[in-house]
């Protein structure tokens, strides 16, 4: 006997869910500050950075001036725009590669984002 | 008489907020302002470290206009010591007296920049260097062309046999021949220099109010940062009538349309006109723009706004400016190889 058709719809948004429940389980975000002029984690100036598919970088500002970060590479084109002091904007990064991430208005600022 | 308690709640707020105003706008000499002074040491790659010899190289190329295709046009005839490193016109004048677009910039201090140009495009002086000699507009010079004129100059073939033994005279040794002597082009000691180092005088008081004016409420730190006062980054001032796309065009990101990048002010008093394309010809017409707000707001720079300095403050931000102008420094003109 089949099951009625409502009841394989419930089944399979029980399954989808659970599915979205682990990734979102495992995905991580990380805090990434932009500080006289400098990606800092923790307090620690960085260069380079390694995280894992699914995972969320926040940049936030903790500088007097205006930032603007950016990537314009294949893994993840993206500009979130100028934002000021306190603000922060969040990029999440879904595929498995190498991303340059510079900030457009302060080029000095620049990072390699691995995702595993 | 009795005061009133209200009164005297009001007198000890008013005192507070009048100390608290001073303490966040007060500059003193001998305050730490350390990082507003010039690193000694000049940034130089492994692979071109600066001698003499490549000093002395550089230098003759650099005021040597056979570099140029009409034989005429040295890297000195735009960047001229007597102008502040600049050549005083609003926009450059290249080849066949053809006027560009941009004005020339200073190249003092270029050595402690990471990027070169208005608009960023050379990571190094050593890229930056040929850039001017090959482009039609500005010297108009075939590459090859000038290697083989200076290799027929036994004064070139020794001068480059001394600086880069055994690398021969190549587009290579000739850009970091260029690139060394640009990275001795550096400020010298200013008035502002000698107050921060504690000499309560050295600097007016109208420019130590002007100082205190630019860290404040005339928010320019925000850009011109640091010894060399530039936080080399890219900005659009909202010029009027100015259409040049500057860092969009290497980098296609919305907000670095129509930016250039923050020149140094180091000496800036010898470097009129201001701005990339040479719009003002004052320190007084800078303020008085950025004192608006800029001008054109689309795509305006999020850090500028209008200022609402008053007369005084503006007069005393053009005194600290000129507080920048450093001791003059010597130049010594090279004997040119003739043969």
């Amino acid at each position: 006997m089949h099951k009625p058709l409502t009841q394989k719809r419930l089944h399979a948004a029980i399954i989808v869910t659970a599915i979205l429940a682990a990734a979102t389980a495992q995905a991580a975000e990380v805090t990434v500050n932009q500080h006289d002029k400098a990606f800092v984690v923790e307090g620690n100036k960085i260069e380079t950075i390694t995280i894992n598919v699914g995972d969320t970088l926040r940049f936030k500002n903790d500088d007097p001036f205006f930032h603007n970060i950016f990537s314009l590479s294949d893994l993840k084109t993206f500009d979130l725009g100028s934002f000021p002091k306190g603000k922060s904007k969040t990029v999440t990064f879904d595929r498995a590669g190498m991303a340059e991430v510079e900030c457009a208005i302060h080029p000095e600022m620049y990072i390699e984002v691995t995702v595993k | 008489m009795k005061i009133h308690p209200k009164f005297i709640l009001m007198a000890h707020k008013v005192l507070f907020i009048t100390c608290l105003s001073i303490a966040a706008t007060s500059i003193q000499a001998g305050e730490d302002y350390s990082h507003f002074l010039r690193p000694a040491e000049v940034p130089q790659p492994d692979n071109n470290r600066i001698t003499t010899a490549r000093v002395e190289l550089g230098k003759m190329l650099f005021f040597d206009p056979r570099l140029s295709g009409s034989n005429w046009i040295s890297c000195g005839t735009c960047h001229n010591p007597a102008l502040g490193w600049s050549d005083g016109l609003p926009t450059a004048v290249g080849h066949g007296m053809g006027v560009l677009e941009r004005a020339t910039p200073t190249i003092l201090n270029t050595a402690y920049q990471p990027l070169q140009l208005w608009d960023g495009r050379a990571r190094t002086l050593e890229q930056q260097a040929l850039g001017p000699l090959k482009a039609t507009g500005e010297m108009n010079q075939d590459l090859d062309e000038v290697i083989r004129e200076l290799s027929v100059l036994k004064g070139y073939r020794d001068a480059f046999e001394d600086a880069y033994p055994g690398e021969g005279i190549t587009k290579e040794t000739l850009a970091k021949a260029l690139a060394t002597y640009e990275r001795t082009i550096v400020s010298t000691e200013a008035p502002f220099d000698r107050w921060v180092k504690g000499e309560t005088h050295a600097m007016s008081k109208t420019a130590q109010k002007g100082f205190e004016v630019f860290l404040n409420k005339g928010r320019c730190v925000l850009c011109h940062s640091g010894f060399n006062f530039t936080d080399n980054g890219f900005h659009n001032l909202g010029l009027k009538g100015d259409h040049d796309p500057g860092r969009y065009g290497i980098r296609k990101i919305k907000i670095l349309k129509g930016a250039f990048k923050t020149p140094t002010l180091r000496d800036v008093e010898l470097t009129a006109p201001y701005m990339h394309n040479g719009m003002y010809k004052t320190l007084k017409e800078v303020i008085d723009h950025y004192d608006r707000g800029g001008d054109t707001k689309d795509n305006l720079d999020p850090n500028m706004q209008p200022l609402h300095l008053n007369p005084s403050e503006k007069a005393s931000l053009v005194s600290f400016l000129k507080s920048l102008t450093g001791e003059p420094a010597p130049v010594t003109l090279p004997r040119l190889p003739i043969e």
